[in-house]
């Protein structure tokens, strides 16, 4: 068994307006915000992806009100360096050196599989704290199509295995490489990203995933409190609850203030949402996630 | 209506804007579709003629012109 114990977040100080990016890219701020549901993204000037990712952590420990973690998980799409990945530098900043720590080099999705990943090694490794942080800012150039998007930030969770305001009871994940040229960011060039492809299976998988994990623990969409999903576009969102026919409320969004913010958003918007309303006793909520690779795939958790 | 008209009239209903009269001229180039408007554009086509397009066929150079609509509807109905 595994529990979603505590979340936290973080994000940089610098506010880039749609105004901002608008006279830098020389397009309409109306435009940024109906193609993307975005009014602003935040960068990081000098912090690390490990940096952000340690702030994170430390927020998310602080409302946990505990420092046992027997492993560290790390998801990063834009980290700096092809190895070491940034889990064990930030495990030891935050004085967990010695402990294991794992890096998952994979974007958008990361933090879903993460924490399905936890949830598995929890009962043996005890509390697992699951970190996704991500710089994106510096994979952008000025393609307005995707520099729009895209905004720096780090989201955390302690999946522990005795306690929890909610226990993960499934999860259904899926990769399929066809589309591995579709979104990619590579060394010493700006991401990569074929818009039609990534919304057009987006928009067929992701609910299909989330129906899948639905199926599963025979729970109705409209017996769900809380949609968590990967904050990619407002669009692509909204997209989804009318596929599942479920009011688009449902869904938490903070993509407005945030942006896309890759594998973090996921954790960010789950942080924002646990302290605003969080867990309610019996009421399941569903994390859901897609991105380069493709890997997508979905979770559920019931509140305890 | 003959397959291109109908498929004319779903592009149409889903994009509210002019059609181009070359049905080989890119739906997406051209502006009349984008890429959150493509999928609507499938999920219309597979009520209008009663199929299932299989996410392996999700491919949106199938889907880029009238031409190519009206190709892969033809070859899969």
């Amino acid at each position: 068994m595994a529990f979603l114990r505590a979340f936290g977040s973080y994000v940089p100080a610098r506010v880039v307006t749609n105004a901002e990016l608008a006279a830098r890219l020389g397009c309409e701020t109306d435009w940024i915000l109906n193609a993307s549901g975005i009014s602003e993204r935040r960068y990081a000037e000098t912090e690390s992806v490990a940096d952000l990712a340690t702030r994170a952590a430390e927020d998310c420990l602080a409302r946990a009100m505990t420092r046992q973690v027997g492993m560290v998980i790390v998801s990063s799409g834009s980290s700096p360096r092809r190895f070491p990945g940034p889990a064990a530098e930030i495990a030891a900043k935050m004085g967990f050196a010695g402990v294991p720590a794992l890096d998952v080099p994979m974007a958008s999705a990361g933090s879903l599989f993460g924490l399905a990943l936890a949830a598995q090694c929890a009962s043996s490794a005890g509390p697992v704290l699951v970190i996704a942080a991500e710089k994106m800012s510096t994979a952008i150039a000025d393609d307005k199509n995707t520099a729009i998007l895209f905004g720096d930030g780090a989201g955390a969770c302690l999946v522990d295995p005795k306690e929890g305001g909610a226990e993960i009871v499934r999860w259904d994940l899926h990769s399929d490489g066809t589309y591995s040229e579709a979104l990619r960011l590579e060394f010493g060039a700006p991401i990569h990203m074929d818009g039609y492809t990534v919304i057009l299976q987006a928009s067929r998988k992701i609910p299909a995933a989330i129906r899948e994990v639905l199926e599963h623990t025979s729970t109705p969409a409209s017996a769900v409190g809380t949609f968590l999903m990967h904050q990619a576009n407002q669009n692509l969102i909204v997209r989804i609850a009318k596929a599942l026919d479920v009011a688009p409320e449902k869904f938490f969004s903070n993509i407005a203030r945030y942006g896309n913010t890759s594998s973090a958003s996921m954790l960010i918007a789950a942080s924002e949402w646990h302290a605003q309303s969080g867990f309610r006793a019996g009421e399941p909520v569903v994390f859901a996630g897609f991105g380069a690779g493709f890997h997508w795939g979905a979770l559920l958790a019931l509140g305890l | 209506m003959t397959t291109e008209d109908r498929i004319r009239a779903v592009v149409g209903k889903i994009a509210q804007k002019p059609l181009p009269s070359d049905p080989e001229e890119s739906l997406f180039e051209s502006g009349v579709l984008d890429s959150f408007a493509l999928p609507d554009v499938v999920g219309e086509l597979e009520k209008e003629f009663s199929l299932k397009v299989p996410d392996s066929d999700l491919n949106p150079r199938k889907f880029d012109s009238l031409a190519r609509i009206t190709h892969y509807v033809e070859s899969n109905i």
